[in-house]
C-alpha cells in the first residue's frame, strides 16, 4: 500500500482566501459594469480589490457555531426574566423611558442596517469585502430581534412600547434616527460604509452601547444588559470592518481622500446629533446614573476618537469638521434637548419628568459651568408652573431642522444665551438648521435633503389636518398613559404597587 | 411537591405589540412574530437612493410579483436568527464529524483515483456557482421587500456560501490546492461548464429580485441539487465506490430537503395572490428552467455519459411536478 502523502498545512490565511474570495471570478458573459452598476458613480477609485484585508477569518461553519452559543445564552436568560417577573428588579419604572426610545428608535435601525449591509454585500466587487458585509448584515438582523425580544415582555406590563413600529413611521421625534438610516440607505455603497460602517459602528458605537448598557446594569434591568454584551462580541468585527474599510478607501487612490473626509465630517456631524437622545437618557432619565453624559463623551468621543483620527492623520485624514463645536455643545446638549422633549411630553410615547432636588444637585456637580447658572432655572420655573396647576406645555409646533429633524432649540457654540438659528433659501423655499453643521450638509447635497418628510407640516397636511387626536391615533400613542409625566403615570402606580406584591407581605 | 418560583403574579396590561395585535389579535406572539413582522420602515421614506432615484429606499415595485401584503410570504420553518442559527450549528456539527470520520479513517484516499476525478470534476466548479447563488440571495435580502421574506434570503446567502465553503473543502480533501485551481480552470474554460457559469452570469444582472429568486432558487437549484446530490452522488457514485462523499454532502442534500418546503411556500403564495403572478411565475420559472435544463445537461453527462438525459428528464418532471403542487404549470 501507498504511503499516504501527508497534505499541505494551509496557513489560515491562506485557506481563508480560497474559502472566500477564490469563490469569484473574472465575468466574460456579462460585463462587470452591469454586475455591479453603483460602484463608481460616487467617485471612489479602486484599483485592485485583492488589497482588501479581511477584517476577520470567519468562515461559516464557525460564524454558525460560536453564534449558536451567544444565541443559546441570550435567550436562556431573558427567558428567566421574563418567568420571574425580572422586570421588578430595575431601580424605578422612570428607567423605562430609555427602553422605549431605544425600541422605538434604535432597534428599527438595527434592522434598516441589516438591509443596508445586505446590498453593500451584493454591490462591491470583492468577495472578501462582500463576505464581511454580508456577515455584519445577519448580525443586524439578530439585534433587531433581540432587542425586540428582550423588550417584548416589558411591552406586556408597561406603557409606550406596544406602537413601536407605527413610531418609526410616524412619530416626530423618530424622524431624528429614520432620517440617518434612511440617509444612509439613500447613498451609495461607499458611503454606506463611511456611514454605518465607519462613523456610527466604529466612532460612535461605544457612545451608544457603553452608556446605555452600564445604564441598564447600574438599573437592574439584567434583559437589556444580555441583549447589549450579547451584540458586543458582533460590533467588535463590525468595527474592524468599518476601519478596514476607510483605510482601503485611503490607500487605493490619494483622490479618495477628500470625498471619504467629506463624508466623515457628514457623519460625524449627524451622528452626534443622532446621540443626543442618549445624552438626555444618562442626564436625566437614569434613576441611579452612571456618568454624565460629558463624561461619556470625553472617554469614548474625544479620547478614543482622538487617537482614531491621529492614527488616521496619515493618511491625511483631519478630526471631523464639527468636533470643536461638538466639544462646546457637550455642556449644553442634553440639558437643551431634555428641555424640548419635556416641553412636548404630550406627544412623546415615553414619560419625562421635572428632574428632583436630588437630580438637579447631580447635574449641577457634573456641569458645574453651566447647569446651575442655565438650566437649573428653567426647570425651577417649570416646576413652579406645575405646582400652581399651569404645568408648562407648548401646544405650538416645533421648527425642525432640515437636516437633523431635531426642534431647532440648540444655542451658539459660544453663546449659550443665543438659539442658533440658521436659514436657507432654495429654489423659493426657506429652510431651517439648529447648527451650522446642519446646514453645511444641507448645503452640499440640498436636492436630497428638501426631500425629508417634516412631521410638523405633515401634522398640518390631510388627511390629519391639526387635529390632535387623530394624530395620536394615527402614531399609536395613547394618551393619558404613554405621554406625559413620569409621576403620576399608570406606569409608576403600577411599579410600585407591583413591587409593594414582591417585596412585602401586603 | 411544588415549589411556586414566581413571587408574584401579575396581569400583563397586553399581550403584545398593536401591529401583531392587528394581525394575530391580542395574545402572546412567537418569537417568529415579533422578530419578523413589520419591523421594515414602510412609510415616510425621507429620501430617494442616490444610486437610483427612480426607486425608493424599499420599493415594492421594483418586482413585477405584486403583492397586496408582503408578509404573506411566511417561512413555514418559521426561522428568525436565533432558531436559523441553531439549526445550521447542529447541522455544521454533524458536517464537521463527517469531515473528521472521513479524514481520520482515511476514507478519501480509499476512493478510486478515476472515481474520485470523476468527484473532483463534478464538485469543486460547484463552489463557484454555489457563490453566484450567495451573491443573488444576498441581492434579494437587499431589494426585496417586508422582512419576513428579506431575512430568509439573507439566512439562504449565508447557507449558499457555507456550501460554497464546504465544496471547496472537498476538492482540498480529495485534491489538494491543485484540485481546486483545476476546478476554477474548468469553470473558467471548459465546455463542460460555460452553459451554466453563462447561466450565473445572466442572473447576476437582473434586478428584479423576485425574478432573481425563481431564477436562482428555484429553477437552477431546484435542479442542481437534485442532480447533483441524489441522481449522480447518492445513485451513482456513491454505489461505485465513493460512498466517503455522500458523506461529505450530506449538508447539502439535508439543506436542499428543508430549504425547498421554504421555497415552495413562497412561491405558492405569491402565486395564488393573483392570476397576473401567476401568469408572471409561470413565464420566468418556464424560461429559467430550460435554460438552467441545457447549462446541467453537460455536467450531468461529464459525470455519467450513458444516463445524463435520463437523469435530467427525470429531475425536470420532478419539478415540474413541484411546481405544479405550488400552482405553476410548465
Amino acid at each position: 500500500m501507498d504511503m499516504k502523502v501527508a497534505k499541505k498545512k494551509l496557513a489560515l490565511k491562506e485557506k481563508y482566501k480560497l474559502l472566500t474570495r477564490d469563490l469569484g471570478w473574472e465575468p466574460s458573459y456579462q460585463k462587470k459594469d452591469d454586475i455591479y452598476p453603483y460602484i463608481k458613480y460616487e467617485g471612489i477609485k479602486i484599483h485592485d480589490w485583492d488589497k482588501w484585508e479581511d477584517p476577520f477569518r470567519l468562515t461559516m461553519d464557525s460564524y454558525w457555531k460560536y453564534q449558536a452559543e451567544k444565541e443559546r445564552k441570550f435567550y436562556a436568560i431573558i427567558d428567566a426574566h421574563a418567568q420571574n417577573n425580572g422586570h421588578l428588579n430595575i431601580t424605578d419604572a422612570r428607567y423605562l423611558s430609555a427602553l422605549k426610545i431605544f425600541l422605538q428608535a434604535i432597534s428599527p435601525g438595527e434592522y434598516a442596517a441589516g438591509k443596508g449591509f445586505a446590498r453593500t454585500g451584493r454591490e462591491f466587487p470583492g468577495v472578501g469585502t462582500q463576505v464581511a458585509c454580508q456577515m455584519q448584515s445577519i448580525d443586524e438582523i439578530r439585534h433587531a430581534q433581540t432587542q425586540i425580544h428582550a423588550l417584548s415582555n416589558y411591552n406586556k406590563f408597561y406603557n409606550g412600547f406596544h406602537a413601536f413600529a407605527d413610531a418609526r413611521d410616524r412619530m416626530w421625534y423618530c424622524t431624528l434616527p429614520r432620517s440617518f438610516f434612511d440617509d444612509a440607505m439613500s447613498s451609495g455603497p461607499f458611503e454606506f460604509m463611511i456611514a454605518i460602517g465607519f462613523s456610527f459602528e466604529y466612532v460612535l458605537t461605544n457612545l451608544l452601547f457603553v452608556p446605555f448598557m452600564s445604564g441598564a446594569a447600574y438599573n437592574g434591568d439584567m434583559a437589556t444588559v444580555t441583549f447589549g454584551f450579547s451584540a458586543q462580541s458582533d460590533e467588535a468585527r463590525h468595527m474592524t470592518l468599518g476601519l478596514e474599510c476607510i483605510k482601503f478607501m485611503l490607500e487605493q487612490d490619494p483622490d479618495n481622500l477628500p470625498i471619504v473626509q467629506n463624508w466623515i465630517d457628514k457623519w460625524f456631524w449627524r451622528g452626534f446629533r443622532l446621540l443626543g437622545v442618549v445624552g438626555t437618557m444618562m442626564d436625566y432619565m437614569l434613576p441611579k446614573r452612571v456618568m454624565s453624559w460629558r463624561e461619556a463623551f470625553e472617554i469614548y468621543g474625544i479620547e478614543n476618537g482622538g487617537a482614531l483620527f491621529n492614527d488616521l492623520a496619515r493618511y491625511g485624514i483631519r478630526p471631523p469638521r464639527g468636533w470643536d463645536d461638538a466639544g462646546k455643545a457637550l455642556d449644553h446638549m442634553s440639558h437643551q434637548f431634555m428641555l424640548a422633549l419635556y416641553q412636548y411630553n404630550f406627544g412623546t410615547a415615553f414619560h419625562t419628568d421635572i428632574p428632583t432636588e436630588e437630580d438637579m444637585a447631580w447635574l449641577d456637580k457634573k456641569y458645574p459651568t453651566t447647569f446651575n447658572k442655565y438650566y437649573r432655572p428653567r426647570w425651577e420655573h417649570i416646576r413652579k408652573l406645575k405646582e400652581a396647576g399651569t404645568p408648562y406645555k407648548n401646544m405650538g409646533l416645533a421648527k425642525l431642522c432640515q437636516t437633523c429633524q431635531i426642534p431647532t432649540v440648540f444655542t451658539e457654540p459660544d453663546d449659550p444665551t443665543q438659539l442658533t438659528i440658521r436659514e436657507v433659501d432654495y429654489k423659493g423655499d426657506k429652510y431651517h438648521f439648529c447648527s451650522e453643521g446642519c446646514q453645511h450638509i444641507f448645503e452640499n447635497e440640498p436636492e436630497k435633503y428638501i426631500q425629508a418628510v417634516l412631521p410638523m407640516p405633515q401634522l398640518f397636511q390631510a388627511p390629519l389636518s391639526g387635529d390632535l387626536v387623530a394624530w395620536m391615533n394615527w402614531v399609536g400613542l395613547q394618551n393619558g398613559k404613554d405621554n406625559g409625566d413620569y409621576f403620576g403615570s399608570e406606569d409608576q402606580k403600577n411599579f410600585d404597587a407591583w413591587r409593594d406584591l414582591a417585596t412585602r407581605n401586603v | 411537591m411544588q415549589i411556586d418560583l414566581r413571587t408574584v403574579s401579575i396581569e400583563p396590561l397586553r399581550q403584545t405589540f398593536d401591529h401583531l395585535a392587528r394581525r394575530f389579535g391580542n395574545k402572546p406572539a412567537s418569537r417568529y412574530q415579533e422578530g419578523s413582522y413589520d419591523i421594515q420602515a414602510t412609510e415616510n421614506l425621507h429620501y430617494r437612493p442616490t444610486w437610483d432615484p427612480d426607486q425608493l429606499i424599499y420599493d415594492a415595485s421594483i418586482t413585477r410579483i405584486v403583492m397586496q401584503d408582503w408578509y404573506a410570504l411566511k417561512d413555514p420553518r418559521q426561522f428568525y436568527y436565533n432558531n436559523y442559527t441553531l439549526a445550521r450549528a447542529r447541522q455544521q456539527e454533524t458536517t464537521e464529524a463527517n469531515f473528521t470520520f472521513v479524514e481520520t479513517r482515511g476514507l478519501a484516499d480509499a476512493i478510486p483515483d478515476d472515481l474520485r476525478q470523476t468527484v473532483l470534476d463534478l464538485l469543486v466548479p460547484l463552489r463557484h456557482a454555489a457563490w453566484g447563488a450567495n451573491m443573488n440571495n444576498t441581492l434579494v435580502c437587499g431589494y426585496g421587500y417586508a422582512a419576513i421574506f428579506t431575512q430568509a434570503c439573507m439566512f439562504h446567502a449565508m447557507d449558499n456560501l457555507g456550501i460554497a465553503q464546504y465544496l471547496s473543502r472537498i476538492g482540498l480533501l480529495l485534491g489538494d490546492v491543485e484540485a481546486l485551481e483545476a476546478g476554477k480552470t474548468d469553470w473558467l474554460e471548459s465546455e463542460v461548464w460555460q452553459p451554466l457559469r453563462r447561466y450565473v452570469e445572466d442572473t447576476l444582472v437582473i434586478r428584479d429580485p423576485f425574478e432573481l429568486y425563481v431564477a436562482q432558487n428555484v429553477a437552477l437549484d431546484g435542479l442542481l441539487y437534485p442532480l447533483v446530490y441524489e441522481q449522480l452522488i447518492d445513485g451513482d457514485l456513491s454505489p461505485r465506490g465513493a460512498s466517503a462523499v455522500a458523506m461529505l454532502t450530506q449538508f447539502m442534500r439535508d439543506w436542499y430537503e428543508e430549504t425547498r418546503k421554504w421555497i415552495d411556500a413562497v412561491i405558492k403564495t405569491a402565486a395564488a395572490e393573483s392570476p397576473a403572478n401567476r401568469a408572471v411565475l409561470e413565464e420566468w420559472t418556464t424560461h429559467w428552467t430550460q435554460r438552467a435544463a441545457d447549462a446541467l445537461l453537460p455536467i450531468v453527462r461529464q459525470a455519467n455519459a450513458e444516463q445524463a438525459e435520463t437523469m435530467l428528464a427525470e429531475e425536470v418532471t420532478a419539478l415540474k411536478a413541484r411546481l405544479k403542487k405550488t400552482g405553476i404549470e410548465i
